[in-house]
């Protein structure tokens, strides 16, 4: 990493759309280069810019686009340069991998062939010469039986073989550099591992750098060696990962690093909230972008942009764009100095009572898999949800974690819907749904109410926010000046401004919506609140934010929570008892401190292990379980355990004779560790593991 | 209980109201010029046909004993017919008929494709499956067909039984179209939100899924427009659409579409170059409303005016 | 399959019910001098099965027994049906399939094209034309084809193009000159449907296309190191081709309803002038006839655009 001469160096660079409301400008005077060999990682929310910028330098940007500053590839310039020139680099010397691997595979053309493609591109061989390397490809991405799956079309492949298939493409022709952008993002965490894990082998591979862009600060702690934060376009600080991750010197990094969740912090751990949303794109107004969200803003802040300047007290490369980074350098100063703390978060378990609100026994759910439009034929059977049991008190948080396609969803549809299960039973307050009339079901709605992840699709964008507010009032008869009332009282509980009432969910951000929703879902005073994944589309400098709130809320009201999630670390911050969830079953549950700490089960121990930490010296140290392969289908699940096809102790510990059990046997939960803790697990084999 | 204190209070990021939504949609449509022209023209048209007459000296039934067949003058500007009719007052009289029907026409058939494809695509089961089978049986009897067979049957009667046949066989593809989108919409969490609240079905999709669908109804009915003149233009050109003694553009173009190649042209080229300037700009003005309402509208919305 | 054929079932007994309530063609004698005797009325249109005071379902059972051994009955004229259409069928078809095959082709060609050249001055051209053609009524197209036709025979001095007619008698069957005749008649009739074809299409394959422009494997073509053209013409393209199996069966309707008035304008004598003879004339057999003619038409289109989505899309192709 000593060579002199920088493999890409970007300069200055800043890209502009014109817009109806005036230029956006995307990225404003982005600097950074890259070594051979290294990964340099562009961590931002969504609208930094990061995105846009590694576009850019590969020239596939819309030509309406403006584009200024300059991006040298070894040396050599590639803006302005023609589509023709840049087609013999891209995919040759310089490869990307896009976020969504479905959109980003031609519906039309077999993986192989589009591989085959990326080869004869750049080299002159064979058709058949390129099939076979394509085929080579893919079995260096580890995909079973690569000519075979070659064949296949990219809606045949799951999330994590299709971008698999990707890093195949990206890495035909031995490229110098491999732009990956949001590589993990769509996936699970367990197959984000593995993405991860054969990225890093691609690198070994082909001796390529990487500059890698995402979101999530956990992903990139453990992957880059030298980082870049963007906000707004610009870059706010930059410099080796430790230096960044234990030394920033700035508000919004440590802001940011402050409000992530961690799964290694006790339940309880104040998150410090950034408030407001990231600024509009269009008529900037001067100064530092983050003026308006920063608690240590001075008038200076508002008048003059700050560039990025040398930090003197840590490592060689440290750069921060902040007026008083000097100050914050020499104080020392933390997230907790900066930003204000957040109420008093001591937990109150004495409020939990033993009255459940929601008790689910033995649920299944189960779908006919039909084919033909006309005349349907039952083809199957999808166990979506094979048999669970679940239980909330009184004041109590439950975290319902899994993948997707664990059945999570189903699970709270099933309980939304109040409707006869086909087999089991769900009983909301004491009272089985079966045996309820439609008059009792609707007036037990009252009582259970619903967040769901995507506070965009989530409220009618027609309707201004009182209507919102008082659909679920209207519909249970509440009178007219009762209502009014509580619409403003609503607002204020959950931190909008109450003269908002008539404004349309439009002129709100991402937070504010889901703000509006929890407002909404909270309107008929209901004892139960189903939180289905309601911070995952957030942007992270607000997530903080609305966990907060869901916390004071249930402290101040006395709610129940059912909250849904896929990331462990949120889960692992807000409940009181956890269950996760595998292929239509519950395969481990119990208070959240001895889930976390002492995972019983292989698959919790697999998932804890991927999620990925804040932290580059842990997430160096740590040794990652890699989950093999896919979900199976629910349709045809595995007999015996059904994580047996992926599980790492049967494929590892296990001698033939235990193996056979897992194969025969379905493991039921059943208690594990101190007698009397309600913690459980599904394996034969459960033991305490520790969390690495 | 007692509100709670706010820990954060938040104002909206940007200030863009519901009225600056209809502004910036006017703004768009503004934008393009050519919309506009199609607005102005159809309105124009419109005084064309419904105030006009009241300032033109001859009527539209009124025969004029000296001049048969008289070519285009200051006395009869679009010349007369071998009976000693003004073709002016015809077409004024021709074009008022085609506007009412289009309008009328255009209202009824996107409203029976928005109750039935929004019932179909929400309630699923039996009820979706009617209606799809239905709306592929009217598509494989097309309803050109269906009207000229039934057209003597409704000789002698009153136009509007004609308006709600045209109707009646203009909706299925705007309904599958809403089917689909109903289909879509109805997985969205906020209509997830609304039926776990205990909103009645029949008020979701008249409150939540319909209005949210209001752009591509609005495109529609306007296209709609355009496809019933034309639709009318071609039945009434055979004598199976509107009946003597009224009188539209398709009856006026069916009477003397055979004065076309001879010197007496004036008879056919009025009233058809009239039609298509009406047409075209009802078009326009509908991919105008396009642009500006659903400016990300792929196929979907891409129903063009295909009915002749 | 089983659907297919039962919508055609239902489509031609719909069409006969349609046509035996609202035909009525008693009326036909009725304007005769002298007026026939009512026994003579009755016996003859009994005789063709077109008696009203015969209960309908009995007239249906009748002609449906007829149509189940291939006899779809008697014409008004005391013809018989199935040859009327032998001589007509062949007539439409020619046209239909000329239309619909060159304006699907060109307005395909001319969408893409026009896509990709979006907002340029050619794309603005494309789009304004395709709305001018869309505008104007069939009729009123055939006339001005037809006028145009004559006016450019008179420019050059020869009879290039002819707007009457299907040939010109005399000429020896499949000679040389009549092959050419038959073209030089067939020439303006076809052009109205392929102009419409091509205003149809076009618009569609525009959408179509531009909604794939943008889409992220058209990116990752040209991040492997595809030139825009190459990455537009092998991905974008072949995927924008798509939708476009599915406007076939909804343009083939359409496009017989315009050979109904190319027929009456250039003076075919096809299946589409027949139906407005029959209609006139009151004639419910031929009319049901031409009814199962255009279900088996459209259903036939319906296939077809089937057989096209499912070899263009595989992701339909294994599901
Ligand atoms: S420059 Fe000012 S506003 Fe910007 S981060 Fe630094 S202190 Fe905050
Ligand atoms: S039962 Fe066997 S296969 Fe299943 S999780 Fe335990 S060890 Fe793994």
């Amino acid at each position: 990493m000593t060579q002199s001469r920088p493999l890409l160096e970007v300069k200055s660079l800043s890209v502009t759309f014109p817009s109806e409301a005036g230029p956006v400008e995307a990225v404003r005077g982005l600097s950074y280069h890259v070594m051979p060999g290294e990964v340099m990682g562009i961590a931002g929310e969504s609208g930094s810019g990061k995105s846009v910028s590694s576009l850019a330098v590969m020239g596939l940007l819309p030509r309406r686009a403006r584009i200024a500053g300059s991006v040298r590839f070894e040396g050599e310039e590639l803006l302005g340069r023609g589509d023709k020139d840049l087609s013999a680099i891209r995919g040759g010397k310089i490869a990307m991998i896009f976020q969504d691997p479905l959109s980003a595979l031609t519906p039309v053309y077999t993986v192989g062939d589009q591989i085959a493609e990326a080869v004869q591109v750049h080299q002159t061989v064979s058709k058949q010469a390129a099939m076979d390397r394509a085929v080579e490809l893919l079995n260096l991405a580890g995909i079973p039986n690569p000519r075979e799956r070659a064949r296949a079309f990219p809606h045949e492949f799951s999330g994590g073989m299709r971008q698999r298939a990707m890093i195949a493409m990206a890495i035909a022709n031995n490229p110098k550099l491999i732009i990956a952008d949001e590589p993990t993002t769509a996936l699970d965490v367990t197959i984000q591992a593995q993405i991860l894990d054969l990225l890093l082998k691609a690198k070994e591979a082909t001796g390529a750098a990487i500059v890698m862009i995402t979101h999530d600060l956990g992903v990139m702690a453990g992957f880059a060696d030298r980082l870049t934060i963007m906000y707004a376009g610009k870059p706010l600080e930059a410099g080796a990962v430790d230096d960044l991750y234990y030394r920033p010197r700035m508000p919004y990094t440590i802001g940011l690093l402050g409000s992530i969740p961690r799964i290694d912090a006790a339940p309880g751990t104040p998150l410090t909230p950034i408030e407001g949303s990231p600024p509009s794109l269009t008529n900037l107004p001067p100064g530092c972008p983050f003026t308006p969200r920063c608690p240590m803003r001075v008038d200076l802040c508002r008048k003059v942009e700050p560039d990025l300047v040398r930090m003197n007290g840590s490592g060689e490369e440290h750069f921060a764009a902040c007026h008083r980074s000097a100050e914050i350098e020499q104080k020392n100063l933390t997230g907790l100095d900066i930003f204000p703390a957040p109420a008093d978060r001591t937990r109150d378990f004495s409020r939990v009572s033993d009255v459940p609100v929601l008790r689910i026994t033995g649920l299944k759910k189960h779908y006919p898999m039909v084919r033909g439009a006309i005349l349907h034929r039952r083809i199957g059977t999808i166990q979506a949800v094979d048999g669970i049991d679940l239980e909330i008190r009184e004041g109590e948080t439950l975290g319902l974690v899994g993948e997707s396609g664990c059945g999570k969803t189903t699970t709270i549809m099933e309980i939304l819907s109040l409707a006869r299960p086909s087999s089991g039973a769900i009983e909301v307050l004491d009272r089985k749904t079966a045996g309820m009339t439609a008059q009792d079901r609707f007036q037990i709605r009252r009582e259970i109410s619903v967040v769901f992840q995507d506070p965009m699709a989530s409220i009618d964008p027609r309707m201004p926010i009182s209507d919102i507010l008082a659909e679920p009032m209207l519909t249970h008869g509440v009178p007219a000046d009762e209502r009014a009332r509580r619409i403003g009282e609503l607002l204020k509980m959950v931190g909008l401004r109450p003269e908002h009432t008539s404004r349309y969910p439009q002129e709100f951000s991402g937070g504010q919506r889901q703000r509006i929703c929890i407002a909404r879902a909270l309107a008929l005073k209901p004892k139960l609140l189903v939180l289905d994944e309601p911070v995952s589309a957030l942007d992270v400098s607000i997530r903080a934010g609305v966990l907060n709130l869901l916390e004071e809320l249930k402290a101040e009201l006395g709610l129940s929570y059912l909250f849904v999630a896929h990331d462990l670390s949120v889960v692992r911050h807000i409940s009181d008892r956890v269950a996760v969830m595998y292929l239509g079953r519950i395969v481990e549950t119990g208070e959240v401190n001895c889930v976390f700490n002492h995972p019983a089960h292989p698959y919790t121990q697999a998932l804890l292990s991927a999620a990925p930490l804040p932290d580059p010296r842990k997430e160096r140290a740590r040794r990652r379980i890699i989950l093999k392969g896919d979900l199976p289908s629910p349709a045809n699940p595995p007999s015996g355990c059904r994580f047996r096809t992926r599980c790492q102790k049967f494929a590892d510990e296990l001698n033939d004779q235990q193996r056979q059990k897992c194969i025969d046997v379905d493991p039921v939960l059943c208690e594990h560790g101190n007698a009397g803790s309600d913690h459980r697990a599904a394996c034969h084999y459960a033991e305490g593991g520790k969390l690495n | 209980m007692a509100s709670l204190p706010s820990p954060i209070v938040e104002s909206p990021v940007e200030t863009t109201g519901n009225d600056s939504r209809f502004r910036l949609i006017l703004r768009r449509f503004l934008r393009r010029r050519l919309a506009i022209a199609g607005l102005s023209v159809v309105l124009l048209l419109f005084a064309f046909a419904y105030i006009g007459p009241h300032f033109y000296k001859w009527r539209y039934d009124q025969i004029d004993f000296e001049a048969f067949l008289q070519h285009p003058s200051a006395t009869h500007w679009f010349g007369t017919t071998q009976n000693g009719f003004d073709m002016l007052a015809l077409t004024m009289r021709g074009m008022q008929k085609s506007l009412i029907i289009g309008l009328i026409g255009a209202v009824l058939s996107t409203g029976i494709a928005a109750v039935a494809g929004a019932t179909a695509g929400y309630f699923a089961g039996w009820a979706d499956r009617a209606i799809v089978a239905l709306i592929d049986l009217i598509l494989v009897l097309p309803g050109f067909l269906i009207i000229a067979i039934l057209s003597p049957a409704f000789h002698g009667r009153t136009w509007l039984i004609f308006v709600v046949l045209l109707a009646a066989f203009q909706w299925m593809i705007t309904a599958r179209v809403i089917r689909s989108m109903t289909l879509s919409m109805k997985e969205r969490e906020f209509v997830y939100a609304a039926r776990f609240m205990g909103v009645p079905d029949w008020k979701i999709i008249f409150r939540h899924i319909l209005p949210n669908m209001s752009s591509f109804l609005i495109i529609d009915a306007t296209i709609n427009v355009s496809s019933l003149i034309l639709a009318e233009v071609g039945l009434s050109f055979f004598g199976f659409g509107v009946q003597p003694p009224d009188i539209s553009l398709g009856t006026l173009i069916g009477d003397h579409w055979e004065s076309a190649q001879t010197a007496n042209g004036y008879q056919f080229y009025f009233p058809a170059i009239l039609l298509v300037v009406l047409v075209l700009s009802v078009n326009l003005v509908g991919d105008g409303l396009r642009d500006a309402l659903d400016p990300n509208a792929g196929t979907a919305a891409g129903k063009g005016a295909g009915s002749k | 399959m089983v659907y297919l054929a039962f919508l055609v079932l239902i489509a031609t007994s719909a069409t006969y019910f349609l046509a035996a309530a609202a035909l009525n063609p008693r009326s036909n004698f009725a304007g005769r001098n002298p007026p026939p005797p009512p026994a003579v009325i009755d016996a003859q249109l009994t005789s063709l099965n077109l008696n009203d005071k015969t209960p309908i379902l009995v007239r249906f059972g009748r002609w449906a027994d007829g149509v189940l051994h291939g006899n779809l009955g008697l014409t008004i004229d005391h013809d018989s049906v199935n040859a009327e259409m032998g001589r007509r069928v062949g007539v439409s078809l020619r046209l239909l399939l000329i239309g619909s095959l060159l304006g699907s082709l060109c307005g395909i060609a001319a969408g893409a094209w026009s896509a990709v050249k979006q907002y340029q001055l050619s794309d603005h051209a494309m789009t304004l034309l395709s709305f001018a053609i869309l505008s104007v009524p069939t009729v009123v197209l055939a006339v001005f084809l037809a006028n145009a036709g004559a006016s450019f025979n008179d420019a050059i001095g020869h009879r290039l193009v002819y707007n009457t007619g299907e040939y010109t008698p005399g000429l020896e069957a499949w000679s040389g000159a009549d092959v050419v005749n038959r073209l030089q008649h067939l020439v303006l009739p076809s052009l109205v449907l392929i102009l419409q074809g091509l205003a149809f299409y076009s618009r569609y394959q525009r959408n179509s296309m531009l909604d794939v422009l943008g889409s992220d494997f058209v990116r990752t073509a040209q991040a492997k190191g595809l030139r825009r053209s190459q990455a537009l013409i092998r991905h974008a393209l072949r995927t924008a081709l798509i939708p476009m199996g599915t406007f076939f069966a909804y343009e083939f309707a359409l496009i017989f309803i315009g050979s109904i008035f190319v027929e009456k304008i250039f003076s075919w004598h096809g299946m589409g002038e027949w139906f407005v003879q029959s209609i006139q004339k009151n004639d419910v057999n031929a009319t049901a006839a031409i009814g199962m003619f255009v279900a088996v038409l459209v259903l036939f289109a319906g296939f077809l655009s089937d057989v096209v989505t499912v070899t263009l899309d595989p992701r339909i192709r294994r599901a």
